[in-house]
């Protein structure tokens, strides 16, 4: 297994280009050592930010509690400043009110970052398909964990952020641009293409497809020039 | 009929500030001379997203200096359209959205909706399901100031009663979980009875739990009661009056803690309430201390009515045998037209209520909360309303905060015992 | 209905005396429950008689909503009064037909009226005459998709979730306060303390989150 050997690579290979020891943009052994590095760091250490509305948020405390007690992950500080955090959990119904606020706070923490999307309210509307709700926080933010559930457990919410340390653990600085990439329509989009999206969705007519197909693509960060006051 | 409202005073020892060591100073910082430095007035916006809000509130706050000027609430920011939702649903498929409004007492919720219905269609259930509701609410007032208890601990800054209270809820939350599979969005009750009976040893666990309980309220008790720096931050902070708290709708343990012993389980008693033998504790001068202290004697009070309730407990069916909303046995449907039409109907339609409408409130952990029906004879409600506690009880923070410290604010707001999910609903 | 059975609750004569014909019909529902439809012209000073009179004595307004019944109907607004002396309830209601969707406002009487008001107006679109404060409360000022319990409100909204979406995000700063807010917090600097965002604070000015 050479150095070069894209099997070697934490992501699984998932480039092909090759680089040598100091070669440029693939990755190198210093690249992939460094990356060892600083993967172990972050993902050990990371502050959630407790995004925290409804019922999830109860469950949320749950597991900052004593019986399932976070900090065993490194994450007890629970980071209610969004520029010290590196996790959003966002746990509970997002209704369109608090839809700004939340784009907001994630637009205040710092890269890198992860979000997750606690509970079946916040990943698609969960039962509330009404006017008030948003449905799925993707169409606002990039979320990179789905926990389901109404609300998850606490086990559930610790899982997820072990699936936040592993897709930590996988990444490489060579692909920054990829992981840091911000735009809900290129990090959200479902893997399957619109046209697999909707044979699989349409049938049932639900407000799944509506939004994955009409809300992804127009919900684009719209610009604010006016954002302060005079 | 109502049974005549037992109450008694909550206790403020003269020696309180004189155990553990740590003299109690008042704090009178609004009355101190301020200098005039010439501060010119300032506008802060705490919230939606405030770890000290306990949900997404917003406040916006004119502040003198640290002097709270006024205060504008600004809610919604959780709205989820519940009661419109309710009237596309079926009168069975509401109780699940009830769990998800206050999902700090979840079963309570439950219960009053349901029982909002029975009382529209006019049925009675069962006693077996009567004790069981009524043990049920118990738990869940005790589930509900529990949490109050550990969250508003952690904003004075007492960070050990938030992991004591959380220990025991855990307990309650396995209940739940043993109860109806869920541990917070319980929908546990449907129209005419349960979902299911108790599983069994179920009431062996709630005695297990309600026997183990007192020793942690106790420990609480230790650290708050007559914790100085406790007593500082809530004593004769955000007082109102008797008069004042029924005139701006104040109601439940807010209500008591100025003085008015209105419990909706004394003066409008539901399932045999006049029954048990309990208290209703009452403040005597309606500040944040009184709210604490009327709480932490409820849960005491609730444990008493659930040892009682544990004890009568009846056997016998849970649910109701009414052909309206009861579905005929699988035998009956499998050998008999009738019944497979009747079982028929009531799965894809739903039950049905008669024509009008139906107002039954509660005592739930935060107030009174009253759900009130609208039936025209059809599958589903026509409107559904519930009476938020802590909507109204909220509405009186602009009132309560004037004139105090900003930290003094966010004391306040914490006794008040609101709950985001169901003042937006 | 059980037009007779309601004379049993000693408020429905005494209010048939004081008033006449502003007592247009009662009924009794759920069994026990007795519900007044008064009229909705004179709802202030029914519910202040109501209030002040010894012999009633409803100190407490446990709850104020509307009921929209759908088909052009007149909605309904709902008093639920609560007497803590003589422990006695009564629904009081006012019919108001859909082109004039407008009462006085009990908020002087009960200050517990002035939120419960603010959201029959928000959600009905019932305007309550001498409310001080009467703004939107549960949906954003700026909703433009109408009285969401409305029975002509579809359940998902007017917009399609897309345009949902963009509104929402596109709400200005100054969106999220109301003009009295502006004004107070005009001259001096803003703080924001939401998150602990000091080092935005300055920069920022008032940030919604």
């Amino acid at each position: 297994m050479g150095l070069n050997d894209d099997r070697a690579l934490p992501g699984g290979g998932r480039s092909a280009r090759s680089g040598g020891l100091f070669g440029a943009g693939g990755p190198t052994f210093l690249t992939t050592k460094v990356d060892f590095v600083v993967n172990w760091a972050r993902r050990n250490s990371l502050w959630p930010m407790p995004f925290g509305t409804a019922c999830c948020a109860i469950e949320m405390m749950a597991a900052a509690a004593s019986n399932f007690d976070i900090a065993r992950f490194g994450m007890e500080r629970m980071s209610f400043s969004p520029r010290q955090a590196d996790v959003l959990i966002c746990a509970g119904r997002v209704p369109y009110k608090l839809a700004p606020v939340l784009r907001r706070i994630w637009d205040q923490m710092p890269q890198p970052k992860w979000a997750i999307s606690m509970g079946a309210c916040a990943s698609s509307g969960g039962v509330f398909d009404t006017y008030a709700m948003v449905q799925g926080i993707d169409t606002i933010i990039p979320v990179d964990v789905y926990i389901p559930g109404c609300p998850p457990r606490p086990e559930a919410l610790i899982y997820g952020l072990m699936m936040i340390q592993e897709k930590v653990r996988q990444e490489t600085l060579a692909d920054h641009a990829v992981n840091r990439a911000e735009d809900p329509r290129a990090v959200a989009r479902p893997r399957a293409g619109d046209a697999e999206v909707k044979g699989l969705t349409g049938p049932f007519g639900n407000s799944t497809r509506q939004n994955r197909i009409a809300g992804l693509v127009q919900s684009d960060r719209v610009d604010r020039p006016d954002d302060r006051l005079p | 009929m109502a049974t005549k409202t037992v109450e008694f005073t909550v206790g403020r020892s003269p020696e309180m500030g004189s155990q553990g060591g740590i003299a109690y100073a008042p704090l009178h910082p609004v009355d101190l001379p301020e200098p005039d430095l010439g501060s010119e007035h300032m506008l802060i916006n705490i919230g939606p997203q405030h770890p000290a809000t306990h949900g997404v509130l917003r406040l916006v706050c004119e502040l003198d200096g640290e002097t709270v000027l006024k205060v504008i609430p600004h809610i919604g920011y959780l709205h989820t359209g519940f009661e419109k939702l309710g009237e596309y649903r079926s009168w069975n498929q509401v109780v699940p959205l009830t769990d998800r409004m206050d999902y700090l007492a979840p079963l309570i919720y439950n219960c009053a909706y349901v029982m909002s219905v029975e009382k529209l269609m006019g049925i009675e259930v069962t006693e077996r399901c009567k004790v069981v509701r009524v043990i049920m609410m118990e738990l869940d007032r005790i589930f509900g100031h529990l949490l109050w208890l550990g969250t508003t601990a952690i904003d004075v800054g007492a960070f050990t009663p938030f992991l004591y209270a959380f220990q025991q809820r855990e307990k309650i939350y396995t209940l739940h979980e043993a109860l109806t599979g869920a541990r917070i969005t319980t929908s546990a009750t449907r129209v005419g009875g349960m979902m299911a009976d108790l599983p069994d040893g179920w009431a062996e666990a709630v005695r297990d739990f309600a026997n183990g309980l007192p020793a942690t309220l106790d420990e609480i008790n230790n650290l708050l009661t007559t914790n100085g720096i406790h007593l500082g931050r809530t004593q004769d902070i955000g007082v109102i009056s008797g008069e004042d708290a029924i005139n701006y709708g104040f109601t439940g343990p807010n209500l008591r803690a100025s003085g008015v012993p209105y419990d909706v389980r004394k003066d409008r008693p539901y399932y045999d309430y006049e029954t048990y033998d309990f208290d209703v504790p009452v403040g005597e001068i309606g500040d944040c201390y009184d709210r604490y202290l009327v709480r932490m004697e409820e849960m005491v009070q609730s444990l008493r009515i659930l040892h009682q309730a544990l004890d009568r407990l009846p056997g016998g069916p849970i649910n109701v045998q009414d052909p309206r909303i009861s579905l005929p046995s699988k035998t009956d449907c499998m050998n008999d037209m009738e019944s497979m039409i009747h079982h028929f109907k009531l799965i894809t339609e739903g039950i049905r209520a008669p024509v009008g409408d139906s107002w039954f409130s509660v005592e739930a952990s935060k107030g009174e909360l009253g759900m009130y029906v609208v039936s025209d004879g059809g599958t589903k409600p026509v409107r559904w309303r519930v009476r938020p506690p802590s909507f109204v009880n909220l509405s009186v923070i602009p009132k309560l905060a004037e004139g105090h410290l900003m930290s003094d604010l966010i004391m306040i707001n914490a006794s008040l015992d609101i709950v985001l999910g169901e003042i937006d609903r | 209905m059980a037009h007779e059975s309601g004379s049993h609750h000693p408020s429905i004569p005494a209010l048939e005396g004081r008033f006449g014909e502003a007592v247009q019909f009662h009924e009794t529902t759920a069994g026990d429950q007795v519900s007044v439809v008064v009229d909705a012209a004179r709802i202030r000073e029914i519910l202040e008689w109501l209030k002040t009179e010894p012999s009633q004595h409803y100190e407490f307004l446990s709850d104020l909503t509307a009921v929209d019944f759908g088909g052009g109907r007149p909605l309904q607004v709902v008093y639920q009064l609560w007497s803590l002396a003589h422990r006695r309830s009564l629904r009081v209601k006012a019919e108001l037909p859909l082109d004039a969707l407008e009462i006085d406002s009990v908020e002087p009487l009960w200050k517990t009226a002035d939120w419960l008001e603010r959201e029959v107006y928000d959600l009905f679109g019932i305007e309550f005459r001498g409310h001080p404060d009467l703004r939107r409360i549960l949906m954003p000022e700026a909703y433009a998709e109408g009285h969401p319990l409305r029975k002509d409100f579809p359940l998902r909204g007017r917009f399609s979730r897309a345009e949902q979406t963009r509104r929402a995000l596109r709400q200005d700063v100054e969106d999220f306060y109301i003009p009295l807010e502006m004004e107070l917090g005009r001259e001096p600097q803003l703080v924001n303390l939401s998150s602990g965002d000091s080092e935005a604070a300055s920069a920022d000015a008032p940030s919604e989150d």
